[in-house]
């Protein structure tokens, strides 16, 4: 049944292609939800195998060349899919405002989420390639179309990066094909890969896919890509795009080439950890806060890439919660950045938006805020700190050093979050201390107000009820997560203790 | 061998003569007669389509001047349906005088095509390959009112004539080698013996022509000047059919013929013969093919450069050698041409609707027609690769084709140049699409505005492009979802 996600979502997006504009959005809101009650319902019905990667379909598609329609689903799969959903949804709601060329800009979003599911459950090679690059041209036309600052640049940018990482990954994936006789995935894992030959493409392979998880020293896309792209086209590079790379990295490179990965882990480390303080350490100095929550995507997926980095089974579950968890944080923290902050303010400069008093104006912004920046810092109680506690436990016991230094990055941060939090919306400038809580529309009327700035007249369209659903949504996914991350763990462990590279 | 089953076994070839020729008449008698020899051309080629599949299986006449196998009826087949989707973008075009001509050439290019295609042997090779050529340079030249049009045709002449006399001497010498033209008989007698220099020349210089043929680097001068200056249809047969047929013949007398003077292109043992001379062309074509296309501002131009590259890849195949290498080359070079014809029908449809065909002209296309943007982006995504489109299977199949050849991933280097190619290649069909997709000009809405009287006339006229248009774009979408269609019929058509 949870084939039916990939195929609702793509049809989805084709009626979408001929119904009038009014239907549009509902079209869209209907068929991500679909796809999510689906996950859903595979989720909590036991009757699928998850600890190992078990087909739900398989078709012959080009039996001369051994290809085939072949899904399967395990724990990390089905964590994926499920956050896929989620992101889908909140990002129909929280592009519910967008009227301009709709149609256009929900095709391409569903297209985008049915392509990130498809990669999510392909037990095939070239099915689950075939997936991962149909995602990139419907990024590119969402935030060459509907992005904002500098949007042919950055969607520029990040489509060729895209692109030249899945050139990589097609020379990994035929010299696999080349040598392994097959594109089946589970076949493949029984294969044993010359050392010789795992010496050279896992790394080709890995760095493939790893251009997409946003890795050091080539994550420069995902600022500029997240910064051009439209509400909903970041909450989709942040939320599910990344996890692609991620994802692929995991499901394809690492175990199919074992070897090449025990010669490589260290290098990738490395990267990770250079990118966990790295990333922090520029967002402390972003003036945009999309450029500050951009950055902090970097060091997040550092995160995931720390932890299969340390090849045992703590470290590699504790990356697959990370991705479900900075799924859903980094959307949450795209939304308010985009939606709730831009698109009313038409702003994101730090210093700008440090004057208007957000947090009387758009109060149920700024408690979104801090529950997706308390997340995002790893406060316990939330879904970051229970990913990463878990991949720093992995770690400890592979690289000691790279806990120290990870901690450094971690309270950085915590520094550039903070920091983006009080900017933005609780840095009450003199004398607007005493303005007085509650409605805006009163707040702009009343003309006592002397510190009320030319800022402060600004009428601010308060929070709609979509916007507000979608962050319930997404808050309460982090907390659910956060107070019983066993319900995820426990799917996901037995299937990453099924994998190879951990023997 | 009687006449009377040559003729049989010819029938494809003379029905399509058979048709030139009623056409030509249609067109000397009345000279508004471009509907009716439209209907004729069509008719004609859909009963030589015809013909072909009531061919026997297997045939060989004349020392393998004419052969019929399942491979050449296949691609006799091919060919006689790109000369038939060619056809609308003929008669959608208004400014061609004289469309009995035009169609008459066009139909003996088609016969050159099969000549081609169907046969073994070198002499008759020549024979179809200057029948094609002599018919596309006049199609080339057929605008007589552009002087463009004048100098795509005697570029393509003056290269392409040099390039025959190339052939022609290569064949001399290889005759002289071999004391015979047939392919699979130069093929035993070569075998064994070490390749001597004057063998060198000879395959070098038949190569030399097959290169220019194909357009491949450097050889490839005349293409940029011939797909933007002749007309469309004729750019677009040029492009296509007269590509496909080149890469059959090719293969065919590199892996016959030339069979034992192979060498081998691997990077740890290369090994003189053709196989490092076709991977050197092969390498030079997708560099420089797709670097100079990111500096084209002409759409036409573009697609003649990234065509030049796809040249490239598309010699891969041929390099890798072997049912699955020659394999990947046909498909692949049946679903470029396929989709190049389609790109070209739109830059026509384009082209006719705002006066030229720089990049300027494409901007805000997606709201001016967004059938033509859409198919557009399917043709230009698939040429860069992109799934679900044909050009993603095709490379897909291809690249693994050529790392599987030659031993320990001899052919590495040749597929890291192909990729790398292609990931530039990106760029310039997305600077395309952004202009068509992103871009809003002023300057389209007025032009509309102009136009809009004039309407119901162009859209009338436009009818049969815009048609083939959909079957094009509908044909690269579903070979891309199931190619195993036409895969499984090029693999079992092979030996």
């Amino acid at each position: 049944m949870i084939a039916w996600t990939i195929y609702i979502t793509f049809a989805g997006a084709i009626v979408l292609l001929v119904v009038p504009r009014g239907f549009v959005r509902w079209i869209a809101l209907v068929t991500a939800t679909a796809g999510f009650a689906i996950s859903l319902v595979t989720f909590f019905c036991d009757d699928v195998d998850l600890a190992h990667f078990t087909t739900v379909m398989r078709v012959p598609w080009v039996p001369a060349l051994g290809m085939n329609y072949h899904l399967a689903v395990d724990g990390i799969s089905l964590t994926l899919v499920l956050v896929t959903g989620l992101v889908a949804i909140s990002s129909v709601l929280f592009s519910w405002d967008v009227t301009d060329r709709a149609n256009e800009f929900f095709f391409w979003l569903l297209l985008v989420v049915g392509g990130s599911y498809g990669v999510f459950l392909s037990a095939d090679l070239f099915l689950l390639f075939l997936f991962y690059e149909l995602v990139i041209v419907p990024k590119y036309f969402l935030i060459a179309i509907f992005g904002s600052t500098n949007k042919e640049y950055g969607a520029m940018k990040l489509t060729l990066y895209s692109f030249f990482g899945g050139a990589l990954v097609f020379l990994g994936i035929i010299a696999i094909y080349v040598n392994g006789g097959s594109l089946d995935l589970n076949q493949l894992a029984q294969f044993q890969f010359a050392p010789q030959l795992q010496s050279w493409a896992f790394p080709v392979l890995f760095l493939g896919f790893a251009v997409l998880a946003g890795i050091w020293p080539l994550h420069t896309w995902a600022p500029t890509g997240h910064v051009a792209a439209p509400t909903a086209g970041s909450m989709l590079l942040a939320g599910i795009v990344m996890k692609l790379g991620a994802y692929a990295a995991l499901r394809v490179a690492m175990n199919l080439f074992p070897q090449g990965f025990q010669m490589w882990r260290t290098w990738i480390a490395v990267l990770a950890v250079v990118g966990i303080v790295y990333a922090a350490a520029v967002a402390l100095r972003q003036r945009d806060l999309k450029f500050v929550i951009g950055y902090s995507s970097v060091s997040h997926m550092g995160f995931v890439l720390l932890g299969f980095a340390t090849a045992n089974v703590f470290g590699v579950s504790g990356s697959v919660l990370q991705m479900f968890s900075h799924g859903v944080i980094g959307a949450l923290l795209f939304a308010v950045a985009g939606r709730m902050i831009y698109r009313r303010t038409h702003t994101r400069e730090l210093d700008a938006l440090s004057g208007m008093n957000l947090a009387r104006t758009l109060p149920f912004a700024a408690f979104t805020f801090v529950i997706a920046s308390a997340a995002s810092m790893g406060i316990p109680g939330f879904s970051g700190f229970a990913a990463e506690i878990t991949i720093l436990i992995g770690a400890w016991k592979s690289y000691p050093l790279a806990v120290w230094i990870t901690g450094v990055g971690m309270v950085l941060v915590a520094a550039f979050t903070l920091r983006a939090l009080k900017r933005s919306f609780f840095d009450v400038d003199l004398g607007g201390s005493a303005a007085p809580s509650g409605d805006v529309k009163q707040m702009s009327a009343s003309p006592t107000q002397l510190s009320s700035s030319a800022e402060r007249s600004i009428h601010l369209e308060p929070i709609t009820i979509p916007e507000k659903l979608g962050a319930s949504l997404l808050m309460f996914a982090t907390l659910a997560v956060g107070l019983y991350p066993k319900l995820l763990l426990d799917r996901i462990q037995p299937a990453v203790e099924a994998m190879r590279f951990l023997k | 061998m009687s006449y009377l089953e040559l003729l049989k076994l010819a029938a494809p070839e003379t029905i399509v003569v058979v048709t030139a020729l009623a056409v030509l008449t249609i067109g000397l008698t009345s000279t508004k007669a471009k509907g009716l020899c439209s209907v004729v051309a069509v008719l004609g080629i859909a009963v030589a389509i015809g013909a072909v599949l009531m061919l026997p299986p297997h045939a060989n006449l004349f020392g393998g001047m004419l052969v019929i196998s399942p491979l050449n009826s296949l691609f006799k087949i091919i060919c006689l349906i790109l000369a038939l989707v060619t056809l609308p973008l003929f008669s959608s075009e208004r400014s061609l005088p004289n469309p009995g001509e035009f169609l008459a050439m066009l139909l003996l290019g088609a016969v050159g095509l099969m000549l081609l295609v169907g046969s073994e042997e070198l002499l008759m090779i020549f024979i179809g390959l200057e029948l094609l050529g002599l018919s596309l340079y006049v199609l080339a030249a057929f605008d007589k009112s552009d002087i463009r049009s004048a100098e795509a045709g005697l570029k393509y002449f003056l290269f392409g004539s040099t390039a025959s006399a190339f052939t022609l001497f290569g064949i001399s010498f290889i005759y002289g080698m071999a004391g015979t033209t047939a392919l699979a008989a130069i093929g035993q007698k070569l075998a064994g013996a070490p390749v001597q220099p004057l063998l060198a020349v000879g395959i070098v210089m038949t190569l030399v022509g097959f290169a220019f043929k194909i357009a491949a680097a450097p050889f490839h001068l005349w293409a940029p000047d011939a797909y933007q200056g002749a007309p469309i249809a004729s750019a677009a047969f040029i492009a296509s059919a007269s590509k496909v047929a080149s890469f059959v013949v090719l293969g065919k007398i590199v892996l016959v013929g030339f069979a034992p003077a192979r060498g081998s292109a691997d990077w740890h043992a290369m090994l003189a013969g053709w196989s490092p001379v076709l991977a050197a062309l092969a390498a030079l074509s997708i560099l420089l093919g797709n670097f100079v296309a990111l500096a084209q501002t002409n759409v036409r131009r573009l697609l003649a450069y990234s065509a030049v590259a796809h040249g490239g890849y598309t010699l891969l195949g041929i390099i890798a050698g072997g049912r699955d290498g020659f394999s990947a080359t046909l498909f692949y070079t049946s679903i470029y041409a396929i989709t190049l014809i389609g790109a070209f029908a739109i830059v026509g449809v384009v082209r006719r609707e705002s006066g030229d065909d720089d990049l300027q002209n494409f901007v805000g296309l997606a709201a001016r027609s967004p059938f033509l943007a859409g198919s557009m982006s399917i043709f230009l995504l698939s040429l860069a690769g992109l799934p679900p489109l044909a050009g993603f299977f095709g490379k897909f199949y291809l690249f693994s084709a050529a790392l599987r050849a030659g031993g320990n991933h001899g052919l590495l280097w040749l597929v890291t140049v192909a990729l790398f190619g292609s990931f530039v290649s990106l760029y310039y069909y997305l600077i395309v699409l952004k202009v068509i997709f992103v871009g809003e000009s002023s300057a389209s809405t007025a032009q509309r505005g102009q136009s809009g009287s004039g309407l119901n006339n162009s859209t009338a006229r436009e009818l049969p492009s815009r048609a083939t248009i959909a079957v094009l774009a509908a044909a690269v979408l579903f070979l891309g979802i199931m190619p195993q269609t036409l895969a499984a019929r090029i693999i079992a058509s092979l030996p």
